[in-house]
């Protein structure tokens, strides 16, 4: 019994647990405006071209965490204005010149990767390693979370409009651009602090699923975001302490907690279950009336 | 509170290509307006520039009583525009036209809510109020949008098409809604496409094509003649209609 609490008499698990939970939450809050917003594709790339990013922040500053924080940011704002720059001038859609543009990200960041001096596996950058977690990671995941909370709390209203109908919440005075520019840079904020944790090609993972998950579950637009932090959270630990009993890497381990939950969802989800529904009792025509009424 | 719409020498682009041509068009509030014209006419580009969603390259718009003053302007998308599957009550919805007048974080009072209720009522919605939108039929969600443009307490409401789709009953209740806004003085533009139902739905018509063909009162404007100078393939002065490439 004692070999389930071994991880927390660890400091560094101890440490790990509490920048995933931070983690967890920020992401899955966020991830419920990323899966209104069917943002979920733009995302992921966004998260491939965090990786060249990386790559030169390593080689012009070595491994330090708010270069990495920079490099990465740049990088994917900078695959992200690109895509939007090709998909207006040319006949190209935004899905097609972001892919175009992330993959050559991505190559450029597996190629460029090598060339950093530095004593750490691209394993680290594709799949995590939270376990490595410094004190300055902790306090930028932390910093990070902070802001992208209160801003996106802050301006929930006018994202709630824009969200939902762009172009009637821009004649409420709502300014559209720059709201959802402004939340694919929290986006990328917030996945920067999750590579970490779980790793450039699985960080997707944690926004997208506990949104989608209580997307499947609830009907409420302030339960999706609260309910996906709490789950994010949630899946991030639970997560995090299997990798530890299992001996698995921490980012594809919280991916398939979350992951169990998204299709346990999928299926059992009391109203919108794929086998739930198939064993709801037919009403009769009584109780059809009275709906439609 | 007395509003009209004057519109003067406007011409909107679509894609950088013009879409609506120095148009002179002057509305009173409590009158219902279907926008007529054939596809392509620029029905949806001068709602959305009335709207503010479109630049305006040449005259102007006013929507007040006096110059420099501004009616709230209500913008209702068409139905297939919209996301129905947005985790969203009916209720949230026209919750939603009260936003801008909270701001970020000012409390919803008891007189949003009474003004809430009260556009719930005019959109016949009270009973559905507690209702996911996805839920709703298609005439319950045109009127659901309806309700939140009277709780942006708009006084000129720009309807894309609302009518399509709607069966019979639908269609009725609708108008009655419409007929409810424009009784309460509002001005109401609608672009239609049946030319059927033109009469019972709209006292006054603007039919364009390109540019302004004819504007007034129903029984007077909507003639056999006008209608077919507006659906003639080439009213347009201002040369061939031109077919644009994004």
């Amino acid at each position: 019994m004692n070999g389930l609490f071994e991880p927390f008499q660890y400091e560094f698990m101890q440490r790990a647990l509490l920048a995933c939970a931070i983690i967890g939450f920020t992401n899955g809050f966020l991830g419920a405006f990323v899966v209104l917003r069917r943002l979920a594709l733009m995302a992921d790339a966004l998260s491939h071209s965090l990786l060249p990013g990386l790559a030169v922040a390593v080689i012009a500053v070595g491994l330090n965490p708010a270069g990495l924080l920079l490099g990465g940011l740049l990088a994917a704002v900078f695959v992200a204005l690109g895509g939007h720059l090709i998909a207006r001038s040319s006949r190209v859609k935004d899905e097609t010149a972001i892919a175009a543009l992330y993959i050559i990200a991505l190559a450029v960041g597996v190629g460029v990767i090598k060339y950093a001096h530095v004593n750490v596996s691209l394993d680290h950058f594709l799949f995590g390693n939270i376990l490595g977690i410094g004190d300055t990671d902790l306090w930028i995941s932390y910093a990070t979370s902070v802001l992208v909370l209160i801003t996106v709390t802050l301006l929930q209203r006018p994202l709630l409009l824009a969200l939902f109908e762009p172009s009637v919440a821009q004649t409420q005075g709502v300014r559209v651009g720059r709201l959802l520019a402004l939340l694919v840079i929290l986006i990328v904020l917030t996945m920067v602090t999750s590579l970490q944790a779980i790793g450039v090609l699985l960080s997707l993972g944690l926004m997208v699923l506990p949104a989608a998950t209580v997307y499947l579950v609830s009907d409420s637009y302030r339960r999706m975001l609260w309910g996906g932090g709490a789950l994010g959270a949630a899946g991030a630990v639970v997560g995090l302490l299997l990798s530890f009993w299992a001996d698995i890497p921490s980012g594809p381990a919280i991916v398939l907690v979350l992951g169990t939950v998204f299709l346990a969802a999928y299926l059992f989800s009391p109203k919108y279950g794929v086998v739930t529904s198939r064993f709801r009792k037919r009403h009769f025509h009584e109780e059809s009336l009275r709906r439609w009424k | 509170m007395k509003h009209r719409l004057v519109i003067e020498d406007l011409t909107v682009s679509y894609n950088r290509i013009p879409a609506v041509h120095h148009l002179n068009v002057s509305l009173d509030c409590g009158s219902a307006v279907g926008l007529i014209g054939p596809n392509g006419a620029g029905k949806t580009t001068l709602l959305k520039a009335i709207a503010g969603l479109l630049p305006v390259e040449t005259g102007r718009i006013l929507t007040g009583e006096h110059a420099g003053e501004n009616a709230a302007v209500a913008y209702v998308p068409q139905r297939e525009a919209v996301d129905w599957d947005f985790p969203i009550t009916v209720r949230g919805l026209v919750e939603m036209g009260r936003y801008p007048d909270l701001g970020l974080w000012g409390r919803f009072t008891a007189k949003d809510l009474a003004i809430v209720d009260e556009a719930l009522q005019i959109a016949e919605l009270a009973d559905f109020a507690d209702r996911q939108i996805k839920a709703l039929s298609g005439g319950q969600q045109q009127r659901a949008f309806l309700a939140r443009a009277w709780a942006q307490q708009a006084h000129i409401y720009l309807l894309d098409e609302p009518f399509t789709g709607l069966d019979r009953n639908a269609q009725d209740a609708c108008i009655k809604a419409l007929d409810r806004l424009r009784a309460a003085g509002k001005l109401i533009i609608a672009s239609h496409h049946d030319l059927k139902s033109v009469p019972e739905i709209f006292d006054h018509v603007l039919l364009i094509n390109g540019e302004l063909v004819a504007c007034g009162k129903t029984p007077e404007v909507f003639t056999e003649e006008n209608i077919a100078r507006t659906f003639a393939t080439r009213v347009f002065s201002g040369g061939p209609a031109h077919s644009h490439h994004a």
